[in-house]
């Protein structure tokens, strides 16, 4: 068999960061980038004697997040301990929900092929402080150190069905999970920060077959290019392995960054028993139908509405919604500039192209579009209005993004207003049909097409303030007369 | 009379009067703590500076005319699984013995605010897990009526501080009997409150679903007055209720005319002394004299009790303990590499005993084992927590004896687990069920070559959050019974003293 007649089977393990203030179990401050050991206490130190107490708002925004995945919201769950030993795991086990979790039963709708991807369950959980080795790992190296600010920050993990058929598929998955939950304003969802955490599990398996393969767990993927690679690698890999006729074995495996590979970090066998139980320092969580009709009705916009009234609303390509929803931030701009009077494909043509390039070359995020709405949307007017040709609005452009004037104030201490008026254009079409005299005789010969040249010469000559439109008529006037 | 060998009553009515300082108060206890603390080896640390600090600043309130709180400046013993910030908190375990607590429990914290002046750590079985005191990293505490004897435990260090009269007063906690069982070798008064009245924010955990903190007194109403001061809803304990707390000592009083008291059978099958069983039938017939409807009744599940709670109780404990690993506070060993460090760290700063339940519980957790050890134990607690409720349809209270033999001798049952842990048999239920109960002295058995006399206690069960009742019942039979029990404690106390002036130890 070859590669072509193998299919992989992909689930993925999703952990995201809560956009609490306050810790999971205690209230300490969650915020990321603090000096070390800053933002701890005797809950999130697991102290002896301390108790957890749960946070509500974390709760709120693990029941967003799962009916904005789809889910059905379990009234009543469980937390968990998870039983390991690690230096950055202050008591010894971690808060976890396990056989009886927050969520169950969702799914997300990836575009290409258009399929849904089921999800298994939400839970929450609690995350374990950052250790930092004086030396390649713990057992290299000849110290750790360990910063508990992470310590206990709330979580929930996100655990899909195996429904991938191919590493562009998870790829979209992600990019999918991550928008919806950037808009439900769950999580900022930044694999960079950590605030979004991703291990995949992934089979081969003969095309048609309906048992599945051994499933590998890949770890250390920290960018969504990462995943695809690993998993491209991983079935080539278990592709290779099968068809030389050995045996995949379950095993988790480590994915290196340099040299683009994936290697064994324990195998599954041996893997720790983590012995569940239920926590009993928590009651159940119990959860009133009310408070999730609640949750569900100041549910914010999402991707798949916001998509759906562009197109449908707006009458914008889909592919236009599609960027436009790549952030809330970038959605909430776009929506701006419509309830301030914008053409929506104009605005749109505008953010995509100008806007999105600029920011793109200074490498600005979504999150701080340098620009007000109101000032793009004054630009379109004097476009509109034939005040400014559309050339000189993209210069107009910059100039309010890096000033920060208003686009009237710019026109007007710059002078680029633009010229209209037929007597000052008729001087200089003649003056540019007296410079270009053989130009005129191809045109007068029938090559029509070089008319474009003779404008673009106009434009030269009055710094791109002629107005085009205005340019074309009066030269053909003059040419055919 | 010196002050320490009057009633807690007597003192904080002193206080309030102004007759008496909180500075005497202390000095007097202190006092007696020089005199025979090297003998009974109650505290592991006494808070001297500190508790002179506390007791002036309440002297300087009362002369100011300020409510110092309910204590008052009462002196009061903590045992070492509470956090008091500032000071060191051992759990009598080498693993913590250096580990100072930087933050105030719960009920210390409430109790600071009544007033209270706190004399010292107690002893105790390591981490709480044992029934005599002797599982302490830092040697047995004993009891005061016989030195050769064992307080009980796990709380045996503040029950014989109490007995010993060098606390009016202290705090023990209950998994499975470590206030009821000391309470009754001791002759003092012990409470376990309900599950979830007292905040256990601040207690290092054994197993959390069983702990509970309460008092150890000199009579019903020290118990009731410690209960009515850390007794209440805190936020930092998810497991504590949201009852309104009660004001215990204002209603003590009341007839035990119609009171349904029910004997389960099951209590008296377990090989109880025959002498303990003779003072119990008596005490019923005082009841029934007094009013009380004494019926047997029969909770079936109740054999089952030990078991479970062997179960349950060590697989909490196997989670709570993972946190003493060397990384952050407490011990460390020093070891080539981290697992070899966890390893020897725990290898040797946990005693026998805290290895030996650690093991259990991990075991009881494993993957294969869960459904037939954890899960079904929490089945048949369940179960049991239904007999409970069942029997209290028709009970107010369920009687039997706290412990099925008074204090047996030291180093009789340390080599042999199964049978301290039977010391336990008649209070684990109880801590399953969740119920408040109350052990208090009931009367005296003649031990062998000595013919010494030795208290044993009668333990009275209520219904969740019927505090009330049960401390009305002990308050009633106090009542009747008590003058004798403190004429003994009277002189048990005065041949400790001789005891101290005859053989000098240290």
């Amino acid at each position: 068999m070859t590669r072509h007649e193998y299919e992989m089977m992909i689930g993925l393990e999703v952990h995201v960061e809560l956009l609490t203030r306050t810790k999971m179990f205690c209230r300490c401050s969650t915020r990321f980038g603090d000096p070390p050991n800053t933002n701890v206490c005797p809950v999130c130190l697991g102290l002896p004697g301390s108790l957890p107490r749960p946070n509500r708002e974390a709760v709120r925004l693990a029941v967003r997040a799962a009916l904005a995945l789809n889910c059905q919201v379990n009234l009543s769950s469980r937390f968990d301990r998870k039983n390991y030993f690690y230096p950055d795991l202050p008591k010894g086990y971690q808060i976890s929900q396990y056989d009886e979790p927050l969520a169950t039963g969702g799914y997300i709708e990836i575009e290409e092929p258009r399929k849904r991807i089921r999800i298994r369950r939400l839970h929450i959980e609690e995350d374990a402080g950052k250790s930092m080795h004086a030396g390649d790992d713990i057992t290299a190296a000849s110290y750790s150190l360990v910063d508990f600010n992470r310590s206990g920050v709330p979580l929930i993990e996100i655990v899909s069905e195996p429904d991938m058929r191919s590493p562009e598929e998870a790829r979209q998955y992600l990019e999918k999970l991550q928008r919806i939950l950037q808009f439900a304003r769950v999580s900022d969802v930044k694999m960079e920060e950590g605030s979004m955490r991703v291990d995949c599990n992934v089979s081969v398996r003969p095309k048609g077959s309906d048992v599945p393969g051994v499933p590998c767990e890949l770890k250390n993927l920290s960018s969504f290019r990462a995943v695809v690679k690993a998993l491209s690698y991983e079935f080539e890999r278990q592709v290779g392995l099968l068809e030389k006729g050995e045996k995949v074995v379950r095993e988790t495996r480590h994915w290196d960054e340099s040299k683009e590979v994936t290697a064994v970090l324990r195998a599954k066998e041996t893997s720790e028993d983590y012995r569940y139980f239920p926590d009993p320092d928590l009651p159940r969580l119990e959860l009133s139908p009310e408070f999730v009709d609640e949750v569900r009705n100041s549910m914010p916009e999402l991707p798949d509405q916001i998509v759906s009234r562009y197109v449908e609303n707006m009458g914008l390509p889909r592919y236009d919604a599609n960027v436009l929803t790549s952030s809330p931030a970038l959605a909430e701009f776009f929506d701006k500039c419509v309830e301030l009077g914008a053409e929506p494909k104009t605005a749109s043509n505008w953010i995509m192209g100008d806007l999105l390039g600029y920011m793109k070359a200074k490498g600005i995020p979504y999150e701080k579009i340098p620009l007000e709405p109101r000032s793009l949307v004054e630009m379109l007017v004097l476009i509109k209005d034939g005040v400014i040709s559309g050339k000189i609005a993209k210069d107009i452009l910059v100039k309010m993004i890096e000033t920060g004037k208003d686009p009237r104030t710019i026109v007007k201490e710059e002078g680029l207003e633009q010229i209209s008026d037929e007597e000052s254009l008729a001087r200089v079409v003649e003056q540019v049909i007296a410079n270009n005299p053989s130009v005129v005789e191809e045109i007068k010969a029938g090559k029509e097409k070089a008319i474009a040249f003779l404008v673009g010469q106009v434009m030269k000559m009055t710094k791109g303030k002629a107005n085009p439109a205005k340019v074309n008529i009066i030269l053909k006037d003059k040419l055919t007369s | 009379m010196e002050i320490w060998e009057m009633s807690t009553k007597e003192i904080l009515s002193l206080l309030k009067s102004r007759e008496i300082t909180a500075q005497e108060v202390l000095d007097s206890y202190l006092c007696r703590i020089t005199e025979v603390e090297p003998l009974v080896r109650a505290y592991l640390e006494v808070l001297e500076p500190e508790a002179r600090a506390e007791a002036a600043k309440v002297d300087a309130m009362l002369i100011r005319g300020e409510d110092p709180g309910i204590l008052s400046g009462l002196p009061c013993a903590l045992k070492d699984n509470l956090a008091l910030k500032g000071a060191r908190c051992t759990c009598a375990s080498k693993i913590l013995e250096n580990w100072v607590a930087p933050y105030d429990a719960t009920c210390v914290a409430r109790l600071k605010k009544q007033g209270a002046v706190f004399l010292g750590k107690t002893n105790m079985d390591e981490f709480a897990m044992g029934s005599s005191t002797e599982n302490s990293a830092f040697g047995p505490t004993k009891n005061p009526w016989d030195l050769e004897r064992v307080p009980g435990g796990s709380s045996g260090g503040s029950a014989a501080a109490v007995a010993a009269g060098m606390a009016p007063l202290a705090l023990g906690s209950d998994t499975g009997g470590s206030i009821r069982q000391p309470a009754s070798f001791t002759g003092t008064y012990g409470l376990k409150p309900t599950y979830g009245l007292v905040s256990r924010y601040g207690l290092v955990a054994f197993a959390s679903s069983l702990d509970q903190i309460g008092p150890f007194g000199q009579s019903v109403w020290d118990c009731a007055l410690l209960l009515e001061a850390i007794a209440g809803y805190d936020p930092l304990d998810s497991t504590s209720s949201r009852k309104e707390p009660f004001p215990y000592t204002k209603h003590l009083e009341s007839s035990l005319r119609g009171l349904r008291a029910g004997v389960p059978g099951e209590f008296l099958g377990f090989g109880i002394d025959p002498d303990v069983r003779e003072g119990f039938e008596k005490i019923l017939e005082i009841l029934s004299d007094m009013g009380v409807i004494v019926e047997e009744t029969s909770l079936p599940t109740l054999p089952y009790a030990l078991d479970t709670y062997y179960v349950i109780a060590p697989s909490e404990a196997s989670s709570n303990l993972a946190r003493f690993d060397g990384v952050r506070y407490g011990f460390r060993a020093s070891a080539p590499n981290l697992e070899s460090m966890y390893q020897k760290t725990r290898g040797e700063g946990f005693g026998r005993e805290v290895r030996r339940r650690i093991m259990l519980g991990t075991f009881a957790l494993s993957a294969g084992y869960y459904d037939a050890y954890y899960l079904r134990a929490a089945r048949i607690r369940t179960l049991i927590r239904r007999d409970f409720e069942n029997a209290f349809e028709k009970f107010d209270v369920l009687l039997s004896p706290t412990t099925p033999t008074a204090a047996f001798k030291l180093g009789e049952k340390i080599e042999d687990p199964i049978s301290m842990y039977l010391a336990d048999v008649l209070t684990v239920p109880v801590n399953l069920a969740g119920l408040p109960a109350l052990s208090m002295p009931a009367g005296f058995v003649i031990t062998g070559e000595k013919g010494k006399e030795l208290p044993w206690g009668l333990q009275i069960i209520g219904k969740p959050f019927a505090e009330t009742t049960v401390l009305q019942v002990g308050n009633a039979l106090e009542q009747e019974i008590g003058k004798e029990i403190n004429d003994k404690i009277r002189d048990m106390r005065r041949d400790l003293t001789r005891t101290r002036e005859c053989e000098p130890v240290d």
